[in-house]
């Protein structure tokens, strides 16, 4: 660790202001203050935006919701309207991390949450999402974590947030404010691929500060399940996991969403399953073939084929479950 | 010793210390002036370390910076004080030999400032190439040197490969356990301050005799110039027995800085230089009659150690002594890696060596269309065959009933994939678990003071398994005093010497010294009241006197008492105090010893998901005497928690192009969380020993884990008609086919 300035902003314009003179913003800490630790971040300055007014979650004349950023993963989960109303969301989280951290852990930080790739968390390793350009080492070496779709030739690192992807699936927009003004950002479009700069993993520019995050109503009799495979039944990150949306109507699916995780470098929306799920009537082939074109173009490494493989069944499960079919 | 069966289950006496925060573990240890530590680590695992230290040496609040370079020479550090000793790599050269090695000491005002000044350093390294795994071309397994008072690594009994030969039945197969590491809660931690030439350690330790021995060694000092301290350990489960480099790089720091130094192991490298469990590959071949008589067993332990220091997994010894087999015949062997030296962890060789043989027993029982219970009881050892001498006790079959019975085994149906609950296929498994009983020579004092109280005093160490509670159980049962009167203390040198607290033998050890000196105290008060014309037990026989609520009573006559306090008070001296060596029983070598156990586990497999749940544990072990019920049952519950982690969850991965370690820290080496733990019943089976050691008690820090991988890997194949022989049982075992 190396020693660097602690400011503090009361408001949203101090946060951008400290940001565009290059400051990190920290909120629950959960993921920046481990990496400074080890050495992975080194910011010369963080601002504290915990006491910046961004913590509520209120209803939108729309019928959605808008979360501030700085609501924390407990917040949100038990939030009476997204569990009742945007459920797969609220699954998502409480199937992240353990209470302690759900408790710190705030929505902004959770969208900005880094890879747990083991070879980016380490100085002795190659890492180009670290030190662009001085190659991967995680690229045959023990890759079971690792994402099978997304990757590129500089990077095989799986995005490891489970929020993401349910607000992937419910077409979520981030708000943000930088030194250029505010806009919004499609949470789909808001992760980058790794490409050829793995370094770069979102559209903000620098001193730009994610204030909200809005969902849009879902359509009435609207269901959606997380389900997400990990080594043990709580506190790790998933091996594979997918957030389904399904509206249907009359015994077709009239509207499907379909994203997943633990197997791509960002929030993966499928639009391949959903094209073989709209129209269809909901049954447990429907959802197997959707499954398949949601893999298909996976490729895999040393350690990590079972993903592929994986990442169908959950998919088809959580489909299954969404439709009252398991 | 009058004491029941099983002990009363009193809580912890130091149980509020604990959970107000006012034990004092060895990182809370308060010393004046301290400075702070921290170890730098190599990222090669072979190769030589260059390092500059000009920026760090220059940063703010920084002592020392030592390297190779200017490193105190201390040659006793890098060769080995015993064989249960290891080699240290304390910066005496700029050799690196495996990852995560020690090439660095950064002492400072702060642990902030150590730690940044540690980033400053410029370190260049000269890679070599190394071997990191055991399935190489050129990796020569050899027979490891035989240990002084151990079994040999090789055995023989009749003829096993030719009974296996015409063997009717037969099962031969290869199994695997990982690398593991142990990760106590409390990382290692050692504070030191000299004074001149006499060194204060403050460590947790399973041993802080053994600290004393290797740093005095170390440090060319009399072992009398060094005081260790342990009054806590968070948990060591072996990788805290044997002292590692960090205690003597913290008594170097300490010397080099000339201030008392406080020094702190990180997560990370709890993964690299402080032992861990090597991995396994284990031949087991067994051979039986169509009726269920193994005629032949034969088990090949392939394994790993350093390239500079010798540790071998004794997983084979369990085959030797487990069944009722005629021809026995097991190896062990090593292949030397460029990986640090592997150590004892909790169950060494049982927990991976059972692994391998309960799983071809299980397969066995397929191959014959026996239960597997049923296999295991046609089986079963009377006396211990590769030692040719009876069992100092052994109660497997009780174990094996009560536990069936409370599982309700005999419901269950035989054929793989024939039993479910909803989406879950359901699989139930079992197996055998056994650990030897130990017991060393130790000592301990017990001192009355005119007020009744009573002080117990033995070097020894609590690693959390309860032995100030028992211990004073222990004293007070044999002194007759009520528990609140009894004090014990432990975790200093200045005390009586005691043994490790390893193998399961504290008890039997350090139980026995406490209770041979609770005695001797109690008849040395019986001799003062008896021979003194005050006392109302004047002239009574000693044999005649019973104690009991602090005070001597008159078997004959009840009404005659004496109280300890007034034979104490009479005496006019503070204190009256008794020492006492226990040593081994007198015809415990014409015994085996061992305590055995029966696990029985039910899994629910998601097939489609990969999912492997333990949905329930049903335990029974019989382990002599347990002196309280309630902290013998939580080693129990422990041992079995860690089987779930050894048969579905842990295994430290490293790279094998590099050797570096990928997993360093909790967040990728998982150990079972709250979710992943059924209900788990264990059954304490009351049993009687008269000749393992005074007090009957053969130990149970170890077997509670030793049958679970076995038990669960048994359980999936029922579940699922999947036979897993390498552990960790994760989702890529069993959607590995299905790509």
């Amino acid at each position: 660790m190396q020693p660097f300035a602690w400011l503090r902003a009361s408001n949203e314009g101090d946060a951008v202001a400290a940001g565009a003179r290059g400051a990190r913003f920290v909120a629950g800490g959960t993921t920046l203050v481990d990496l400074m630790k080890q050495g992975v971040e080194r910011p010369s300055a963080v601002v504290d935006i915990g006491r910046v007014p961004l913590a509520r979650i209120e209803a939108t004349p729309s019928g959605g919701l808008r979360i501030g950023a700085l609501a924390t993963n407990t917040d949100v989960a038990y939030d009476a309207n997204v569990a009742s109303r945007f459920a797969v969301l609220s699954q998502a989280l409480l199937s992240g991390a353990s209470p302690q951290l759900r408790n710190l852990a705030t929505v902004g930080g959770n969208l900005l949450q880094r890879t747990r790739c083991p070879y980016f968390r380490d100085l002795g390793s190659a890492c180009n999402k670290r030190a662009p350009g001085r190659g991967c080492d995680a690229r045959g070496g023990f890759d079971r974590s690792h994402a099978v779709l997304g990757t590129s030739d500089a990077c095989i690192a799986t995005h490891p947030s489970d929020m993401c992807v349910a607000l992937v699936a419910l077409d979520a927009v981030v708000l943000t404010r930088g030194p250029r003004g505010a806009r919004a950002i499609a949470v789909r479009d808001f992760h980058t691929l790794p490409g050829a700069h793995p370094d770069v993993e979102n559209l903000l520019e620098p001193g730009e500060l994610v204030t909200h995050v809005e969902l849009p109503a879902q359509p009435a009799g609207t269901r959606s399940v997380y389900s997400k495979v990990r080594d043990r039944e709580s506190f790790a990150f998933a091996l594979a996991s997918a957030a389904v949306v399904l509206h249907m109507e009359g015994g077709t699916i009239r509207r499907a969403r379909v994203a997943l995780g633990g197997v791509a470098t960002k929030p993966w929306r499928s639009d391949e399953a959903e094209r073989e799920l709209v129209g269809k009537a909901p049954r447990l082939e429907v959802f197997a073939s959707a499954a398949s074109a949601a893999m298909h173009g996976a490729t895999a490494g040393k350690h990590n084929a079972f993903k592929i493989a994986l990442a169908k069944n959950v998919i088809a499960s959580a489909l299954a479950r969404a439709a009252g079919l398991a | 010793m009058s004491a029941p069966l099983v002990g009363k289950p009193i809580d912890r006496v130091d149980a509020i210390a604990k959970v107000t925060g006012r034990a004092q573990f060895s990182g809370d240890v308060k010393l004046a002036n301290v400075a702070h530590a921290v170890i730098v680590s190599a990222t090669i695992s072979k190769g030589r370390a260059t390092v500059d230290a000009s920026r760090a040496r220059a940063a703010p609040g920084v002592l020392a910076v030592v390297t190779s370079e200017n490193a105190p020479r201390l040659p006793h550090a890098s060769g080995k004080a015993n064989e249960n000793g290891r080699v240290l790599q304390a910066l005496q050269d700029d050799h690196v030999v495996y990852d995560g090695q020690p090439i660095a000491l950064v002492v400072a005002e702060s642990l902030e400032a150590a730690r940044h000044a540690a980033s400053l350093l410029a370190i260049r390294y000269d890679r070599e190439p190394g071997r990191y795994r055991i399935e190489t071309a050129d990796a020569a397994p050899y027979e490891p040197a035989p240990m002084h008072g151990r079994p040999p690594w090789d055995s023989k009994r009749g003829d096993a490969d030719a009974a296996l030969r015409s063997a009717a039945v037969r099962v031969e197969q290869t199994y695997t356990t990982p690398l593991e590491n142990h990760n106590p809660m409390e990382t290692h931690t050692t504070a030191a301050a000299w004074n001149g030439d006499r060194l204060t350690i403050y460590d947790s330790t399973q041993g802080i005799f053994g600290v004393r021995r290797r740093l005095a060694g170390v440090f060319e000092i009399p072992e009398d110039h060094v005081r260790v301290v342990s009054h806590f350990c968070g948990g060591g489960f072996g990788s805290k027995g044997a002292p590692w480099s960090h205690v003597v790089l913290a008594a170097m720091a300490a010397r080099v800085a000339r201030r008392p130094v406080k020094l702190v192991v990180t997560r990370h490298q709890m993964f690299a230089f402080v032992g861990h469990r090597p991995r396994t590959i284990q031949r087991v071949s067994l051979g039986a009659s169509h009726d269920g008589k193994l005629v032949a067993a034969t088990h090949d332990l392939l394994s790993h150690t350093s390239r500079f220091d010798e540790f071998t997994e004794p997983s084979a010894l369990v085959t030797r002594m487990l069944y009722a087999c005629p021809n026995v015949r097991t190896s062990h062997r090593l292949v030397r890696l460029d990986l640090s030296t592997p150590t004892y962890m909790r169950a060494p060789g049982e927990a991976t060596g059972s692994f391998a043989l309960e799983s071809a027993i299980d397969e066995l029982a397929i191959a014959l269309d026996l239960d597997p219970l049923e296999l295991r009881m046609r089986n079963y050892a009377k006396i211990d065959l590769e030692e040719h001498k009876p069992w100092s006790s052994k109660s497997l079959d009780t174990c094996y009933r009560l536990a069936a019975e409370k599982f309700g085994w005999s419901r269950r149906s035989r054929p793989p994939r024939s039993m479910r609950d909803g989406r879950w296929l359901v699989g139930w498994g079992m197996a055998t678990a056994t650990y030897p009983a130990h017991q060393w020579k130790s000592s301990a004092l017990a001192r009355m003071h005119p007020d009744g109280s009573v002080l117990v005093l033995a070097g020894t160490q609590d690693i959390g398994t309860g032995t100030y509670t028992v211990m004073t159980q222990v004293a007070a049962t044999a002194l007759g005093v009520p528990i609140e009167k009894v004090t014990f203390d432990l975790g200093d040198t200045g005390y009586p010497e005691t043994p490790l607290s390893a193998g399961s033998g504290t008890v039997s050890s350090t139980g026995s010294a406490v209770d041979a000196a609770a005695r001797a105290l109690r008849s040395r008060l019986v001799e003062m009241a008896r021979t003194d014309a005050r006392s109302p037990l004047h002239g009574v026989a000693a044999a005649d006197i019973d104690a009991e609520d602090g005070r001597l009573v008159s078997k004959h006559d009840r009404s005659k008492t004496d109280a300890y306090a007034d034979v104490v008070a009479r005496s006019q001296k503070n204190e009256i105090e008794e020492r006492a060596e226990s040593n081994e029983a007198p015809d415990r070598d014409k015994h085996s010893c061992h305590s055995f156990g029966a696990q029985f586990v039910e899994v629910k497999v998601d097939e489609s998901l990969g999912i492997v749940r333990v949905s329930r544990v049903v335990s029974a072990f019989a382990a002599g005497r347990l002196l309280n019920e309630k902290t013998a049952r939580s080693q129990l519950l422990g041992g079995i928690v860690w089987g779930i982690g050894l048969a579905l969850l842990e295994e430290t991965v490293r790279d094998e192009r590099t050797g570096r370690l990928v997993t360093r820290d909790l967040s990728d080496y998982h150990v079972p969380t709250n979710a992943d733990v059924p209900d788990v019943e264990a059954i304490l089976v009351p049993e009687r020993d008269d000749w393992v050691n005074p007090i009957g008690a053969k130990g149970i820090g170890e077997i509670g884990i030793v049958g679970m991988g076995a038990a669960i890997a048994n359980a999936v194949h029922h579940a699922t008609g999947v036979r897993v022989r390498d552990l960790p049982i994760r989702v890529d075992s069993l959607l590995g086919g299905a790509r």
